[in-house]
Parts: C-alpha cells; structure tokens; sequence
C-alpha cells in the first residue's frame, strides 16, 4: 500500500513538516525536523527512482479524479532523476546548515528559517514530480515565494535588494510562466501535460500556440537565470546565508532547466518547439554568450560567492547549448551536467560556506594562506574548482565530454571552440582563488582553525562524490542516457 | 482614530457582523458562492478594520503574534492532515471517499475541513501581513 502512494509522499512530507516547523519554533528542533525530512525525501526520491527504472512510468491521481480531469502526477525517468537531484542535494546541505545558519540568522528567525526551507523543497520537489502544468506553477509560485524569504535572511543588508530584485525579476518569469499556460489552456481545454502534448499538434500552426510557446520560454528562461535575464542572480546566491546559496545554485536552476525540457520535449515537442520555432538557434546563441561573458564577468569578480554566482550562469549556459543540439547525445549532457553540476555548485559554496563561517569573509583578500590555514576545506573548494574546470577523473570533466561529443557529432565546431574558452576563463577564475590560498603566503599571523565536522563532513560528501562520478559513470550516465532516450522519444 | 466616538461606535457594531458573516461564507461556501478563502479574507478584515480604528497595539493585544503564527501553520496541518487521513485510510490523497461509509458524506466532511483550514491560515496570514505593514516591530 505504501508503494503505491509514494508520490504523494514525497510531496506531502516537506510539505506538513514546513507548518511543524514553524508549530515548534525552536532552532534545533526545527533543525533536526528539516534533517529527518530532507533525508526521508531521499529515501521516497530512491525507492521512486528504483521503481522507475525497475517498471517504468508511475501514474499516481489525486483525490480519486482521473488523469485529465484532476491533478495527475505522472513519473518517468526524468521526473524521478531531477527530484532524486533536489532530496539528496537538501540533505546533504541541510545537514551543514545547523552550525552555519546559527552564526549567520538570529535565533529567533530559525525557525521561520527553516520553514521556508522545507516549502522550498516542497515547491521543487512537486515541480518535479507533477504532471500537471497548473500544479506545476503553483509548485513554481511555493519555492520562489521560500526562496525569496531564505534570500532576504543573509546577514548583508544587500541580501535585501538582492531578494528584492529577485522577487521582481522571479515575479515577471512567473507571470509569464502563467500567461503561457494560460493561453494553452484556452486553445487546448486542458492542464494535463499528456493531453496537452496529444491536443497541440492539431493546433500548433496558430498564433495563441506561438505565443503561448514563446511567454513560457521567456518567463523559464527567467527562472533558469539564461544569460541576458541572469541580473538577479549574482546578488541573490552572493548575499544568501551560505547554507541557501548552496541549496539554490545547486538546485533551484536545475528545476527550472527541467521544466524547459519538459515543455520543449514532452509538451510542444521538439520538432515544434526547435524546428517550426527557431528556438534551436535562439538558444545555441544565448548558451554560448552565457559561457563567454559570464566566465569573462567572473574573473573581474571580488567577492568569492559573487564569483561562483557568475560562475553557475555560465554553467547554465553549457545546459542550454546540450538542449539547442536537438539530438539524444545533447540532450544526454544537459541531464548529466543537471547532476553533475549540483555536485560541483554544491561543493564550492559549502567549501565557501565553511570559510564564512571561520573569517566572516568570502571576499578574494581574505583568502591570503588559507590553504594552509583550513586546509581541508580549500580541498574541498580545490576538488570542486577541478571539477568545475573539467579536469579528467572529475565528474565536470565527464559532462564536457558528452556535450564535446554531442557538438561533433553534429559538426557545430562553434560550440565546441565555446566550450573550450570556458574551461580555460574558468581555469583563470579558478586559478585565482587558488593562487591567493596556496601561493599567497602563510605570513598571516592569525591561526585560523578548521571549520567544525557537521559542516566539513557534508561538504567532503559531495567532494568525493564530484571525484566518485567523475570516474566511476555507470550510474550517473546510464541513468542520463536513459532520461534523455526518454524525453527525445516521447517528442 | 481613538478619540472619534463615531468611528469607535460604527466600528463595534459592525465588526460583530463582519465576523459573523465571515462564519456565513465559509460554512455555506459548500452550497453558494463563497468558501475558506473568501471567509479568511473577511474575517481578517474586521480584525483589521479594529487595528484602524483601535490601534496596532490593541489588535496585537487581541491576537498576539505568537497565537497568529501558530494559526497560519494550524490551517495547513488541518489540509493536509485531511490527505493524511484518506492515506491511512488506504485511499489516494484527499480522496473525501474514504472519510466516511457513505461517499457524498465522506466529500461532504472533506471539503468542509479542507476549507476550514484554507480559512484559518488565510485568515491568519492576512492580520499577519496587516501588522507587519502597519507596525514597524516584527510581527
């Protein structure tokens, strides 16, 4: 019986946990609540996972109404994959936070602290797993509106504006998101993705399907942060509590690229959506502007989290270029690099985080030495940058290559030239965090300690798992692979 | 606006009635228009209509904050608990059937919890954002 309502579970679970929260109100209380329910989110993410792989699509409806008439949640592999992403990123993260949020929050915001954690990760985890395009924005609607709290609690008055400017910016994407499905809604009758993806073709050639296509590319485009609607990211990852910023970068981009390949693919279906739309070319160029000028903004950056900010909009640019090849092995680096890139994302901001929490600093200056001053936590930030880079027997390395081979297999030498630059402006980025921390000095009197074991631990998991995935790739590849044979079928 | 016996006066007759009429949306929201949304937002509104002409400082004295926080988390745990129960009841989330022997009582009771939840946390929210606008103090 309790199989059978596995996917409710894994929404419904964070979802009354976040109201608990907010019932006990106490930091470590609250905290161990938000654990145990990331960590049995995970628990439900895997057994789904095991399941799909196993017997393939699960349909689950609500309230006893059938599939186009109530909310249906229909899990395939790219479903499964992405929350499998957003549960264990949550524990891992959540796990580290205790010690990190106490320094950064006041007490007394603990609380609603972590209530806003846990109905972010019910919003990202029911964005993943609904088959619904209403539920979906409703999801949409839960984990911004969280996110925007989580924000605004960063101990830098900045983290004001910043949340601000993303409310607006989230808002505007969000709206837009809406006014799209609400223009299908019109012109199909219907909510259900799997209806909508059988009523569009009929309807395809009118002007209400482009436009509707062309509001919800723009409003996701927003929420992916695609390079020219990235402004409000930077300032948002750069002035979050370090435990957010982690939850985010690794996370919150990821679903939304996911919803992209869900209305590309499943919806509109590609030959829709990149052929008769020239939105294969529209994002092989904004993908390739992302990778330049956001690495090349990235050097110029002071502030380490800042950096890595950039950093991450010009990883999403590597997403978007695996989506405008419109072929499986594209496709194929775009899901390995959603995983891939959380684990790298994840691992530098907890490394970040960690230093925070020590110095009360993440700005470039202040990383004179640290090397030697904390050196397992610059081991955590070098393994992660090696990733980032796409040094061999790191998982970056492992998603480079799928999507250099994707490139050639379509002969777009272009993206291949793209792809290279920005290994090498994130080798210079890179580079000068490592210089300043090894090859700065250890003249600085100061002895600074290492960071505690509740925030070392978690970021050496993800650490080790970078270096895990980047040689051993039967999983994380097998599972990519199958995902995007999946979703380039089903279009 | 303390010191304008009209308004004082007006004021609590008419809140009585909004708090009443506020019950009147959300219990017959099964059968007319109506529901917990609409009741939440209505009930909120007398209590705001008494922050204007009393005060902040007498509405946060009538509903401290504290009581309010745990009416907007009370709300959702009432919802959900809802889907919960269908779940132990081996049925599918909020499926109302299984609540009772007889199907239209068992959406009939259903509906009616999940509405009163919707009231209580809307309710809640909405004399929350009010003090947090009005009062410069946290909330």
């Amino acid at each position: 019986m309790i199989i059978t309502q596995l996917p409710a579970l894994q929404v419904v679970i964070p979802l009354i946990a976040a109201p608990l929260c907010l019932l006990l109100y106490r930091p470590l209380a609250t905290w161990l609540l938000t654990v145990v329910t990331s960590a049995t989110a995970m628990l439900i993410s895997g057994l789904i996972l095991a399941q799909v792989l196993d017997q393939g699509v699960i349909d689950y409806t609500f309230g006893g109404w059938a599939a186009p008439f109530g909310i249906a949640y229909r899990i395939d592999l790219v479903n499964a994959y992405v929350l499998m992403i957003v549960s264990t990123i949550s524990t891992i993260v959540s796990v580290f936070a205790r010690v990190s949020v106490a320094s950064e929050i006041e007490a007394h915001n603990q609380g609603i602290f972590y209530t806003a954690w846990l109905l972010c990760l019910t919003g990202l985890l029911g964005i993943a797993i609904t088959g619904d395009a209403f539920n979906l924005f409703v999801f949409l609607e839960i984990s911004s509106l969280s996110s925007y709290v989580l924000i605004a609690m960063g101990n830098d008055r900045r983290s004001l504006t910043a949340a601000f400017q993303y409310l607006i910016m989230g808002t505007i994407g969000a709206t837009f998101i809406l006014i799209g499905i609400g223009l299908l809604y019109a012109l199909t009758g219907t909510l259900n993705m799997l209806d909508l993806a059988e009523r569009i073709p009929e309807v395809a050639n009118t002007r209400t399907a482009r436009a509707g296509f062309a509001f919800l590319t723009v409003g996701i485009g927003l929420k992916i942060a695609l390079f020219p609607l990235h402004l409000w990211l930077p300032n948002a990852y750069a002035y979050a509590p370090s435990a957010v910023s982690a939850f985010l970068a690794a996370t919150a981009t990821k679903v939304a690229v996911y919803v992209l390949l869900r209305f590309i693919f499943s919806v509109f279906g590609k030959d829709f959506a990149l052929d008769t739309m020239p939105l294969a070319l529209g994002l092989a160029i904004l993908g390739s502007s992302a990778v330049i000028f956001a690495s090349a903004i990235a050097i110029f950056q002071d502030n380490i989290k800042r950096m890595l900010a950039y950093s991450s909009v010009a990883q999403i640019g590597y997403l978007i270029l695996g989506v405008s090849l419109v072929s499986p092995a594209g496709l194929t680096a775009t899901i390995l690099h959603l995983f891939n890139h959380a684990l790298m994302k994840g691992a530098l901001f907890l490394a970040l985080g960690c230093i925070a929490w020590r110095i009360g600093s993440s700005r470039l200056g202040d990383f004179k030495g640290l090397g030697y001053r904390m050196p397992w936590t610059m081991g955590v930030f070098l393994i992660g940058s090696l990733s980032l880079v796409g040094i061999p027997m790191t998982a970056g390395f492992i998603s480079k290559w799928y999507l250099v081979l994707a490139a050639l297999e379509r002969g777009w030498w272009p993206v291949l030239v793209v792809i290279l630059a920005g290994s090498l402006l994130a080798v210079i980025y890179v580079w000068r965090v490592i210089e300043s921390a090894y090859l700065g000095g250890k003249d600085n009197e100061a002895q600074v300690g290492e960071a505690p074991l509740s925030m070392l631990i978690p970021a050496w998991i993800l650490a080790l798992a970078n270096l895990y995935f980047g040689v051993s790739t039967d999983l994380s590849v097998g599972v990519a692979t199958e995902a995007a044979t999946t979703l380039f079928g089903a279009g | 606006m303390n010191d304008n016996p009209v308004l004082r006066i007006v004021a609590k007759i008419i809140i009585p009635m909004i708090l009443l009429f506020a019950l009147y949306v959300q219990f017959h929201g099964d059968y007319g228009p109506g529901g917990g949304f609409q009741a939440g937002v209505i009930f909120a509104a007398g209590f705001i209509l008494y922050g204007l002409v009393f005060g902040t400082e007498a509405l946060r004295s009538a509903v401290p904050p504290h009581i309010l926080r745990i009416f907007i988390a009370l709300g959702l745990v009432l919802y959900a608990g809802v889907g919960v129960t269908t779940l132990l009841m081996e049925a599918d989330f909020l499926a109302y059937n299984a609540l009772s022997q007889d199907p239209v009582a068992g959406q009939h009771l259903g509906i009616f919890l999940v509405e009163l939840g919707v009231g209580i946390t809307v309710g809640a929210v909405m004399i929350t954002v009010f003090l947090g606008f009005a009062g410069r103090n946290d909330p």
